[in-house]
């Protein structure tokens, strides 16, 4: 089971960090989310092009969450010579993290 | 001498710089709105007006502003909407004048065009020297500055609105400070009160990218169908004396206002949902809820706030160089390969025969998951493969050398390149800084339309 089929994520940038909200489907992907998606997860899933320390905040009420990835924009978008600097695609990227226990 | 509303209904004209023309042109026509406002202005987008000013003074504000101003002025001014825009860019004053020119080309005399200034702290950032949050060295240590604009809050706008401005011209204010202006003239909110100006502050970051709460950003054939996005409907707010907010769109345009397209728009672009910074009030998301009350209305909730923060942050312009980039396609047997070849053609070539430094070149392989940036698994044998190189550098001469290099491949291999491009431009890049809140001086001009 991957992100996608349980949840949406919308993709942010602000400078190099990429903002990635996790907006769950249901209640059951809300419990699979907050327990499967961790820090360290997201993390590996972004690689070496990670910097510093990736933070997690969970909204409860929403549900949802929001991911700090610090670094992966490298640049961002005035600083980047990549054509998608803002990383908006990278999105789809964590859709396919797989979810297994 | 004002009476104030019990609720007012603000309306997003747009959402980007580049954004759409007709939605707001409904909006303006049908909307039954008293504010329509244009959010114009990314950091990205500050730094490319300061790099056109730099070749006519004239310029530097929105490329789009005259013909936006012209698709909504006269509706606006016929159904008494006021418009607020911070469009003036990197250049208010001229912007400031281009508006009131269109106004008077549409014969409506009287228009009252408000010019915000004060965001330019050039003087007051080489005067205080702050740390670049991206260097962490003094501003003085890094590259000539072109320009330093600090995020404005709502209080020039409240100003302007007082001063009856039909349209209010900003540079660099923060995007939700476009919306909360409006809501505190309207219904004399406090700005000290730091609950309303969370609610205000809420209203605002959900409208500023306009078409991505009603479905734009949001939409996917498959996991979040949208209909009608060819013809997507902008999102409007109704905002009660009390707090209330609600969200909706006009019936008959497309999209689709939720819940879902609610929630994942309150957290684009916010790293800290209990901590969302701006000029008016450090505001607080982490309570908010959505309740569909009806088709494409959204009743919005439990948003707050607290102390505003002492210092203001200032988007910093720096020389950035020059971009030079070029693309060409391979397809069919071994065009990954094919491509491959090229790539290392081209950067030997670009620093053995152009002096680009060793590793100033970046290649993307597009169609192989170059978007994610070397993170997905490797495409096997795409049928198609398009390869750009861009680099960075310091000269325009080793700018178009990239785009050169590409180009080149057509007659000196490997085979079957075709369809090259290539393009050069100056940058300008953008660094960020906090300035003390009291080195702000903000002012209000106001040009009427004779």
């Amino acid at each position: 089971m991957r992100v996608d089929d349980v949840a949406d994520v919308r993709a942010g940038d602000k400078g190099d960090t990429l903002i990635l909200a996790v907006l769950p489907r249901d209640a059951a992907g809300w419990d699979l989310l907050q327990e499967r998606l961790t820090v360290a997860r997201v993390a590996e899933h972004f690689g070496a092009a990670v910097r510093g320390q990736v933070l997690r905040h969970e909204l409860p009420l929403l549900p949802g969450l929001v991911f700090r990835v610090p670094g992966v924009l490298a640049g961002g978008v005035t600083g980047a010579a990549t054509l998608d600097g803002h990383g908006k695609t990278l999105s789809y990227h964590l859709l396919t993290l797989e979810l297994g226990g | 001498m004002t009476t104030r509303r019990t609720s007012v209904r603000l309306g997003a004209g747009a959402g980007f710089a580049g954004d759409r023309l007709d939605p707001a042109v409904e909006l303006a026509v049908r909307g039954g709105l008293q504010y329509l406002v244009f959010e114009c202005l990314g950091e990205r987008t500050v730094a490319e007006g300061h790099a056109r000013r730099r070749r006519d003074p004239a310029l530097g504000y929105d490329p789009l502003l005259k013909r936006r101003m012209g698709a909504v002025l006269a509706p606006c001014r016929a159904s008494g909407t006021r418009v607020v825009t911070n469009a003036g860019a990197a250049n208010p004053g001229a912007a400031g004048a281009a508006v009131a020119g269109v106004a008077r080309d549409l014969g409506l005399r009287g228009t009252r065009v408000a010019v915000v200034s004060g965001d330019d702290v050039l003087d007051a950032v080489r005067a205080v020297d702050p740390v670049v949050w991206e260097t962490g060295e003094p501003v003085s240590a890094g590259r000539p500055l072109i320009s330093a604009n600090v995020y404005l809050g709502a209080d020039p706008v409240v100003q302007a609105l007082q001063e009856d401005a039909d349209v209010v011209v900003t540079g660099r204010l923060a995007d939700p400070s476009l919306y909360v202006g409006p809501i505190r003239h309207e219904l004399g909110w406090d700005p000290e009160d730091d609950h309303m100006m969370g609610v205000a502050t809420m209203t605002g970051h959900l409208l500023e990218c306009a078409g991505q709460l009603t479905g734009g950003y949001f939409a996917d054939p498959v996991t979040k169908p949208v209909t009608g996005l060819a013809s997507l409907g902008f999102p409007y707010a109704d905002v009660s004396a009390a707090g209330e907010v609600r969200l909706s769109k006009l019936s008959g345009t497309g999209g689709r206002l939720d819940a879902r397209t609610c929630a994942e728009q309150l957290l684009y672009e916010v790293d800290d949902p209990g901590g969302y910074l701006t000029p008016d009030v450090t505001a607080d998301f982490t309570g908010v809820t959505f309740t569909e009350t009806g088709p494409d209305q959204v009743l919005a909730g439990g948003a707050t706030g607290r102390t505003r923060p002492a210092q203001l942050k200032v988007t910093l312009g720096q020389d950035g160089g020059w971009l030079g980039e070029g693309q060409i396609s391979y397809a069919g047997p071994r065009a990954l390969q094919r491509a491959e070849l090229a790539a290392e053609v081209v950067l030997e070539r670009l620093v053995a025969v152009h002096g680009l430094p060793p590793g100033a070149a970046e290649v993307e392989l597009i169609g192989t998951g170059a978007a994610f940036r070397g993170l997905a698994s490797p495409a096997v044998d795409p049928p198609e493969v398009r390869l750009r190189v861009a680099a960075r550098v310091d000269s325009e001469v080793a700018a178009h050398a990239v785009g050169w290099e590409v180009e080149a491949l057509y007659t000196n291999g490997p085979a079957g390149g075709g369809g090259a491009r290539t393009g050069v431009r100056p940058l300008v890049a953008v660094r960020s800084c906090l300035i003390p809140r009291d080195l702000v001086n903000t002012g209000v001009d106001i040009i009427e339309v004779a």
